[in-house]
């Protein structure tokens, strides 16, 4: 017997919103976790679009290495608006 | 280095480990899948998160008993709304327990062979159709009181988990208790009906939070770890703050003679828990655990060739996907 392989889900809320992770679960092809992931996460109106993708596709980043990963986030400091100096008298920029 | 230097720069690595780890359970940061975790912490949550999970699915066979005969068409969609929730519950659990690194099957497997346990609380039968209405409105109502900080806890996929369940879990618990007040408020027969599920299911609901402080051997840890934020005493003690005046409203009375509002402590002091018959329940020796299981492990073995059938047509729709896109 062949076990059934899991399924990430994303669902959408709202038009104009992102999809976000909703959970996952386990079905045998893409069109059972779509009809699975309706019945599970959107019960009370959650969503207005599913996506779903089989989890052995998601590469996700090691903590470990989040050290190097993000480190030039923290070192460019001239992408952040508030590097440049503005005067006062400039209310909103 | 020596084979000794290499041993003592090792234990000082998972040392300093297990420092950060605490530390970050410490700011209240959630723990997330891909980061370390002590192997104690992983296995804990592994055992809890299941329990919780089969719990859940084997909590749909005393209330699905009623299904069929539910009393009016309105008692019956909101049944199976429940049930339906249920079953959803169970999937959000097991997929957070499977981030630990453990698969649905062996999950299972635990389960049916006894490994794994589930809640007392479904050992007992449902013989009424005020069952439905007794289980609703107290072992939903303790299953939130015991849910709720759980959406706090340190370990991400849990906690994710149990805010879905908790905003769920609210309509169970009013679903059930407008049961009870429909039948409270009904013929004499039908109080009747609902003051005998009542005092069949106020101690079992008391049990389902778990034993006293004293012999709980996981709480210290839990609570260190923030799977727990309260002990289960005072768990219990605030469930039944909170019934006590609710059994009122419904003019039904708490099967505890020694049941009394002690105004020093604002709080009601209550009789005593036969933790005998609560040993025998998590025992497998119950009124319904043989008959839970033979349910659950039935269903599962009947239904393998249905789900060798999905994998096989599944795996046949890809192929021809795969052809013809050559």
């Amino acid at each position: 017997m062949k076990n059934w392989p899991l399924w990430e889900i994303f669902v959408r809320s709202k038009n104009g919103l992102e999809h976000r992770h909703f959970g996952s679960l386990h079905a045998a092809d893409s069109d059972m976790a779509l009809e699975n992931a309706r019945d599970v996460y959107t019960r009370r109106n959650e969503g207005v679009s599913i996506w779903v993708v089989e989890s052995k596709h998601i590469t996700a980043s090691n903590p470990e290495n989040n050290g190097e990963l993000f480190e030039p986030a923290q070192d460019k400091v001239y992408r952040h608006p508030t590097f440049y100096d503005v005067p006062d008298e400039v209310k909103h920029m | 280095m020596s084979e000794e230097q290499i041993k003592n720069s090792r234990t000082e690595h998972s040392r300093s480990l297990e420092r950060q780890f605490n530390e970050r359970i410490e700011r209240d940061e959630k723990i997330e899948p891909k980061d370390w975790m002590p192997e104690k912490y992983r296995k804990t949550h592994i055992r809890q998160i299941s329990q919780h999970a089969h719990s859940e699915i084997v909590g749909m066979l005393p209330e699905g008993n009623w299904i069929t005969r539910a009393p009016s068409l309105r008692r019956k969609v909101a049944l199976l709304a429940k049930v339906q929730d249920e079953a959803g519950h169970g999937l959000y659990l097991y997929s957070a327990c499977e981030t630990l690194g453990i698969s649905r099957d062996e999950l299972y497997e635990q389960l049916h062979t006894g490994k794994a346990k589930y809640s007392s609380i479904f050992n007992y039968p449902a013989l009424t159709w005020a069952d439905m209405g007794a289980i609703g409105w107290l072992v939903d109502g303790a299953a939130i009181i015991n849910q709720v900080p759980l959406c706090n806890t340190s370990y991400g996929p849990y906690a994710r988990a149990m805010i879905r369940v908790c905003k769920e879990e609210s309509f169970h618990q009013r679903q059930g208790f407008e049961i009870m007040l429909k039948l409270a408020n009904g013929t004499q027969e039908q109080k009747e009906m609902a003051q005998d599920a009542l005092n069949r299911w106020w101690w079992p609901s008391l049990m389902m939070l778990g034993p006293t402080d004293d012999k709980s051997v996981h709480t210290e840890q839990s609570m260190k770890w923030k799977l727990k934020r309260k002990t289960n005493d005072e768990l219990r003690q605030q469930f039944i703050d909170q019934t006590v005046p609710q059994a009122d409203v419904l003019g039904l009375t708490i099967p505890d003679p020694d049941l009394k509002w002690n105004e020093e402590r604002k709080s009601y002091d209550f009789g005593k828990i036969d933790w005998d018959e609560f040993w025998q329940v998590v025992k497998g020796h119950g009124p319904m655990n043989k008959e839970r299981m033979k349910a659950r492990v039935g269903a599962w073995e009947r239904g393998e060739w249905v789900r060798d059938a999905a994998m096989a047509h599944a795996e046949k729709k890809q192929a021809r996907k795969e052809k013809q896109a050559v």
